[in-house]
């Protein structure tokens, strides 16, 4: 894999006009990937989701080098409908279009950071791929006091073009004083067997609102990693929801750090997996400051060999007193070869907290099914009866009513 | 000063610090093949008991000390121990307790464990290790009336090798991890249990263990084996001298329980916990494994933990049997620089297998405690269930408290429930204690008395006594 990473590396940078300083930055990120290699599952964070494994399996000898220089012709198709929203566009890792029509101008700025690396704690080894291997990363800034009127979704699509690639992503978010943004990332594949590996930065200032919406629906054969690293000011919100399905395998990891007094964070999931799908995800909650809060719900319905997992952890700071933190993840398992495994964690070192987390995994209640049998209905129309009750739960803790009709239609859930 | 004060003011410092002079033998320094030898040559060994060793001794060369553990220590020189030390007054062994060196006798009874007294009152059978060595062994004509073996198991190797052969290194092997192996390379002494089939033990079975030479390790080996529809209920209690150095202790208990067959096994653990800036103390590097081999077999395991500088252990099921059970009740309290991580692992594998964890940690001053468990079903582990809950109370804003649970479930007919919550004593509550006229302390211990209950009620009822005192007194100086 080394010659590879280097040939393309090189075959990359020749493309880029970077300063010589830039291309060393990129090439010590590169060496450090080299030295670590994809995770594996002796590694800790990935001890139920050995990657290195997992490209092997699946895609076999990856290459890191895309021709970026073409453009790719944008399919409007995939587009939502009766939803007006801004958009961003990836097509095979190349930004294709930023628009933000409904938007005032001045109010968002977009910001080449190309020549930027992230560094982020809690990370791993794909930051280094990451940062030596993506060409274009934009900072997108949302102005003091502005509110975006429209959701704005980001499109990454991929198409038939590409066959066992590495694609890499970076972007950054600054969410000035009492700004907000909805931000929903829709994933839209017609290729097989790539890795996609997607970096993002967020920084939240005094009363700033994140709601972001990953939807990972449509079924296809790639290979995800995404993380989110989300900083928190004084009364910031940020929401995060995971719909985690369409993949062969995702994993989806968020570093939350809250920083300021009154900042919450809420971070709701959902696994609807079959097959022999293999999702996770992991979240690193970070209270440092006192009065801060934290809610996690994670559900999971696991059909076939399916295979969810589910790492949590609320950190408490010795300064963070008065700490709220609250985490529950419940499984149900619908068949006897998937798999459910957990591991919620608490690390404290603040006395005047209120922390819990609970987990569950367990079939469909047998009992329920009776009794919704007994009262006319078939067995499957009980089973899906159950399990849209079961998702619902989750898919009613997205606050905004918009996003929350469009997500609801997406799992085909009923009220 | 009331009774009461009294008593705390007596206890307040680590009342078994005391160390007893007495002449000992000990093995040549250091960790070699001529070691084992050593020992397993003053022991009388037969041929197989040294080759166990020495093949746990060749694994154990290329083992590395693992390092993922919550609480870091500096590094053990596993050269600069020694192996093996007994009282001198031991190598002939004396054939009652009369024959016992008074000094020793004097110790036990220090500790509260008069040997001959007990033999006569309490109705608990007692087997005492006193550094390497166990010492005396009490009730013993009353126990083999009924067929049961309860004896040190260095006489077992003698006396009862079919045993000792089929059982030892079952459940944990000599190529497991790194203490555990140690462990089978070295242990010098520790207790046999056999209950034989349909037999319910009539008392309590008891180790005391203690720590006196400086610079030794204590590993001993507890094997415990009950016999199809048997009952044993067995009690350990460990204290250590007051040393500036840390001493390590890595024991290894295997219990195994064949069809029908139940054992409940607690710990009131109370080695000594260094002093208050965190110097010396022991490290309680302990492997407990019990095997539900048979069907409808249970173990139970308690424990109290509430000394040592480090306690690190995983009292663990492996719930082989179809319709087995394990239970796990503990109590751990750290005060001071006292560092805890431990928890339990309940790996389901047989049918209809239940598992009930319910864990207490208590952390106060510069302590830091960490639950660390693994819930494990099988694919094959249909209709089991586990429920696990484990509580965690902070005492001031320098000590810390983890909750790490591992939790995999690989079959749809099985069901995991699993809770955690970390909190302080509420104001609410203290006030409510201190209006009814109870000093701060005793409100507190009353209060933490309350969230121990659970596991409390598990112990015998002479553990539950000491124990409850424990708790008291582990939390003193916390407060205020």
């Amino acid at each position: 894999m080394k010659e590879q990473l280097q040939k393309d590396f090189y075959n990359n940078i020749k493309n880029l006009s970077l300063s010589q300083k830039d291309i060393e930055i990129k090439k010590f990120c590169l060496d450090n990937f080299i030295d670590k290699g994809f995770p594996n599952k002796k590694e800790e964070d990935w001890k139920f989701s050995d990657l290195n494994q997992i490209i092997k399996n699946n895609i076999g000898e990856l290459s890191f080098y895309n021709d970026q220089a073409s453009t790719n012709k944008v399919d409007t198709s995939v587009f939502v409908d009766g939803l007006e929203h801004n958009k961003i566009v990836f097509i095979n890792g190349r930004i294709e279009k930023i628009d933000f029509e409904y938007e005032k101008k001045d109010q968002i700025e977009i910001i080449d950071q190309s020549e930027t690396i992230n560094e982020f704690e809690n990370s791993n080894s794909l930051s280094d791929l990451n940062n030596a291997f993506t060409n274009k990363c934009f900072k997108i800034l949302v102005k003091k006091g502005y509110q975006l009127a429209k959701p704005l979704i980001i499109y990454h699509t991929t198409n038939s073009k590409i066959w066992s690639k590495n694609i890499n992503l970076r972007l950054n978010f600054e969410l000035d004083k009492d700004s907000s943004l909805r931000l929903i990332d829709l994933f839209n594949d017609a290729s097989e067997k790539n890795f996609l590996n997607i970096f993002y930065n967020f920084e939240l200032k005094e009363n700033a609102v994140l709601k972001n919406y990953k939807v990972d629906k449509f079924e296809n054969k790639n290979i995800k990693y995404s993380f989110n690293n989300i900083d928190q000011d004084k009364n910031s919100v940020s929401e995060t929801f995971i719909l985690s399905s369409g993949s062969n395998f995702s994993k989806n990891e968020i570093n939350c750090n809250l920083n300021g007094v009154y900042a919450s964070a809420f971070v709701n999931g959902v696994f609807s997996l079959n097959n022999d799908k293999h999702h996770e995800i992991r979240s690193i909650i970070n209270h440092l400051t006192e009065n801060t809060k934290s809610y996690q719900l994670i559900k999971s319905v696991l059909e076939q060999s399916s295979k969810a997992v589910y790492q949590g952890k609320i950190f408490v700071n010795s300064d963070a007193q008065k700490t709220d933190g609250y985490q529950l993840s419940k499984a149900i398992l619908l068949n006897k070869e998937s798999e459910f495994n957990a591991k919620p964690e608490l690390e404290i070192y603040a006395d005047d907290v209120k922390c819990s987390h609970g987990s569950a995994s367990g079939s469909l209640n047998e009992d329920s099914i009776f009794y919704l049998m007994s009262r006319g209905l078939s067995y499957q129309q009980s089973r899906e009866l159950l399990i849209n009750g079961f998702l619902l739960d989750v898919v009613e803790k997205i606050t905004d009513s918009e996003i929350k009709n469009l997500i609801k239609n997406m799992l085909g859930i009923k009220e | 000063m009331d009774n009461r004060q009294k008593e705390i003011n007596n206890l307040k410092d680590y009342k078994y610090g005391f160390s007893t002079d007495i002449e000992n033998i000990q093995a040549p320094k250091g960790l070699n093949e001529d070691v084992i030898k050593f020992i397993s040559n003053i022991k009388k060994e037969p041929a197989w008991m040294l080759e166990f060793r020495l093949k746990a001794f060749e694994r154990f060369k290329v083992l590395k000390e693992p390092d993922w553990q919550k609480p870091k220590f500096p590094k053990i020189d596993y050269q600069d121990l020694y192996y093996y030390s007994a009282p001198k007054s031991m190598k002939d062994k004396p054939k009652s307790l009369d024959e016992l060196d008074p000094k020793l006798l004097e110790t036990y009874k220090k500790l509260g464990i008069p040997l001959q007294e007990q033999a006569r009152l309490n109705g608990i059978a007692v087997d005492a290790v006193f550094d390497s060595v166990s010492v005396a062994t009490t009730f013993k004509d009353e126990l083999t009336k009924q067929g049961i073996i309860f004896c040190p198991i260095s006489e077992a190797i003698q006396n009862h090798p079919e045993l000792v052969k089929k059982y030892l290194g079952s459940v944990i092997p000599t190529s497991d991890h790194f203490f555990a192996t140690l462990n089978s390379a070295v242990f010098t002494d520790g207790s046999f249990v056999y209950i034989p089939e349909g037999v319910r033990c009539p008392m309590e079975l008891s180790t005391y263990f203690r720590i006196n030479a400086s610079n030794t390790g204590q590993f001993e080996r507890t094997l415990i084996i009950a016999d199809k529809g048997s009952y044993v209920s067995y009690l350990e209690g460990c204290t250590a001298p007051m040393r500036d150095e840390n001493q390590l202790h890595a024991a290894n208990v295997e219990l195994i329980a064949l069809d029908d067959a139940e054992i409940k096994y607690s710990t009131v653990q109370n080695w000594y916990p260094g002093d208050k800036d965190g110097k010396g103390g022991i490290y309680n590097f302990v492997t407990k494994r019990g095997l539900c081999k048979g069907k409808n077999s249970k173990i139970s395991w308690t424990q109290v933990e509430t000394g040592s500088a480090i306690t690190w252990k995983y009292p663990s099921c492996i719930l082989k049997g179809d319709n087995s059970v394990g239970e796990f009740y503990s109590i751990a309290i750290t005060n001071n620089h006292q560092k805890a991580d431990t928890g339990t692992k309940m790996i389901h594998l047989g049918k209809n297998t239940k598992s009930k964890i319910i864990s207490k940690g208590i952390s106060a001053g510069s302590s830091d405690m960490t639950y660390r468990g693994l819930v494990d079903i099988s694919s094959k582990a249909k209709n089991s269930t586990n429920y696990t809950q484990c509580d965690s109370l902070l005492m001031g804003n320098k000590c810390g408290a983890h909750t790490v649970p591992y939790i995999k479930n690989k079959n749809s007919e099985s069901n995991i429930a699993h809770e955690a919550t970390t909190s302080k004593i509420s104001e609410e509550q203290l006030h409510y204690c201190q209006q009814r006229g109870l000093n701060p302390e005793e409100a507190v211990g009353l209060i933490v008395n309350g969230f121990c209950k659970e596991v409390l009620q598990q112990l015998p009822m002479e553990f539950a006594v000491e124990a409850q005192k424990l708790v008291g007194i582990s939390l003193e100086g916390s407060v205020g």
